[in-house]
């Protein structure tokens, strides 16, 4: 049976992580490859790096340290973070990415998501949506979280799919950072009633939240960074957590 | 040891290269027919579409000195496909030596079965040399659409609504649906296992 996915994301910046991170088990935290190597061998099902550098030289480094990456760690990953054309992505999957992610780009220039689709296939196209919920809806906000737009996010992720993304990685505004747990409607309204797999994003706090989003919401995946970085959740402890309660993951 | 891997215009083989690496083999890529024939080991890997990478394939004979290799050949996910009779990817006939058609994945009802598969599933009944040492009900990572169906060849089985073959062996051809290069430390023993064939 296809088994729910724990994904914990790296924010890099300049080929470093960010965010204080405290592992006293590897030599440099700040090394993303020893990171999600770290994260491989505690049993992660896959990683995210996301690319938060606002340099022009980010796209060779980047490219660089996706082959580091590659060579390394033998379980998939997604690249995200400044991707805005055919040209970025043909060299992050040349370089041994498995997917990547496209967010404000594809939301600018919807075509972005068809020439992608058709180059590559779907299922290296990963669409980020940032959400926040107001005025009783949840609308698709853009460069980080920073740009208001009137689109529904509902709404953008369904015409991204008839589109050609492959995944839809949905994360709240609202509950990022709360760890409260993860936008249970709006996860399983698109996990729901969209045929390709949905990734939540933002709020998890303790074991439970993501028993619930796979469970309530039925999320394929969920996403977490600073819980794993900080160790308040383990991955080996989260999976055995939910095994346990009978949530179907690799074990 | 000679391991080639088949250069054509379907995937990403990067992390197949990088996979080798790790078991200390040097995986040479290549398209040249002599290279092919007089490697030990032949990986015939691929991500993409059937009929496009069928067509390139046929247009280079490709097709014809794969299928008359005698040395042991590892096809993965779309080279898997490829080593079939047929494929409902735009209605496509393929190079044949497993006896088996390749076929969508149908919901049963709309949207309850997401379209391609991705993620982490199990394979069982697993009885072939590819998966000596490695348990039943391992988890192996994939990502396709299409299926090869199961019969005489299926030599380990997944369930995804229906159970179809995750590996296929006849003779000195070896195929699994699931990438093992991106499969962890099972995926890996998978490798070494073909390897030391």
């Amino acid at each position: 049976m296809l088994t729910k996915r724990i994904i914990p994301c790296l924010d890099i910046k300049d080929g470093r992580t960010v965010k204080g991170i405290n592992f006293e088990n590897i030599r440099d935290a700040g090394d993303p490859v020893e990171l999600g190597a770290l994260y491989a061998a505690q049993g992660a099902d896959e990683l995210v790096f996301l690319d938060i550098t606002a340099t022009n030289e980010r796209r060779k480094t980047l490219a660089e340290l996706v082959t580091d990456i590659a060579r390394h760690i033998n379980i998939p990953f997604t690249v995200g973070g400044g991707i805005s054309s055919v040209a970025d992505v043909s060299v992050l999957l040349q370089s041994g990415a498995d997917k990547i992610s496209v967010n404000t780009s594809a939301f600018r220039n919807p075509e972005l998501i068809d020439q992608l689709s058709r180059e590559f296939g779907s299922q290296c196209i990963v669409l980020a949506i940032d959400t926040r919920f107001e005025d009783g809806d949840w609308y698709v906000y853009l460069n980080g979280g920073r740009v208001k737009t009137d689109i529904k996010a509902f709404d953008w992720a369904k015409e991204a799919v008839n589109r050609g993304a492959g995944e839809i990685l949905l994360t709240s505004m609202n509950n990022d950072g709360t760890k409260k747990g993860f936008a249970l409607d709006i996860t399983g309204q698109l996990a729901q009633q969209l045929n390709v797999p949905v990734i939540a994003s933002g709020g998890a706090g303790n074991m439970e939240h993501f028993q619930e989003v796979f469970e309530v919401a039925q999320a394929d995946a969920a996403l977490a960074a600073s819980i794993f970085h900080y160790k308040e959740i383990e991955i080996p402890a989260l999976k055995t957590f939910l095994y346990n309660n009978g949530v179907n993951i690799r074990f | 040891m000679k391991t080639v891997i088949i250069k054509y215009n379907a995937g990403n083989i990067r992390s197949l290269q990088f996979a080798l690496e790790r078991l200390g083999v040097n995986g040479i890529v290549t398209d040249d027919h002599e290279e092919i024939r007089s490697a030990d080991k032949v990986i015939f890997p691929g991500v993409g579409e059937a009929s496009t990478a069928m067509q390139y394939l046929k247009e280079r004979n490709l097709d014809k000195v794969i299928a008359d290799l005698k040395q042991p050949v590892l096809g993965i996910c779309l080279g898997m496909q490829l080593l079939c009779r047929y494929s409902e990817e735009n209605d496509t006939p393929c190079i044949g030596v497993f006896d088996v058609d390749v076929k969508k994945f149908q919901s049963p009802v709309e949207n309850l079965l997401k379209i391609p598969q991705i993620g982490w599933n199990n394979i069982a009944n697993l009885h072939s040399v590819l998966f000596e040492h490695v348990p039943e009900n391992s988890y192996m990572y994939f990502v396709h659409s299409y299926y090869a169906a199961l019969g005489a060849d299926t030599v380990a089985i997944t369930n995804y609504v229906i159970n179809y073959s995750a590996s296929l062996q006849k003779d000195n051809f070896y195929a699994v649906q699931f990438h093992p290069e991106k499969s962890a430390e099972a995926g890996a023993r998978i490798i070494q296992n073909f390897l030391n064939i």
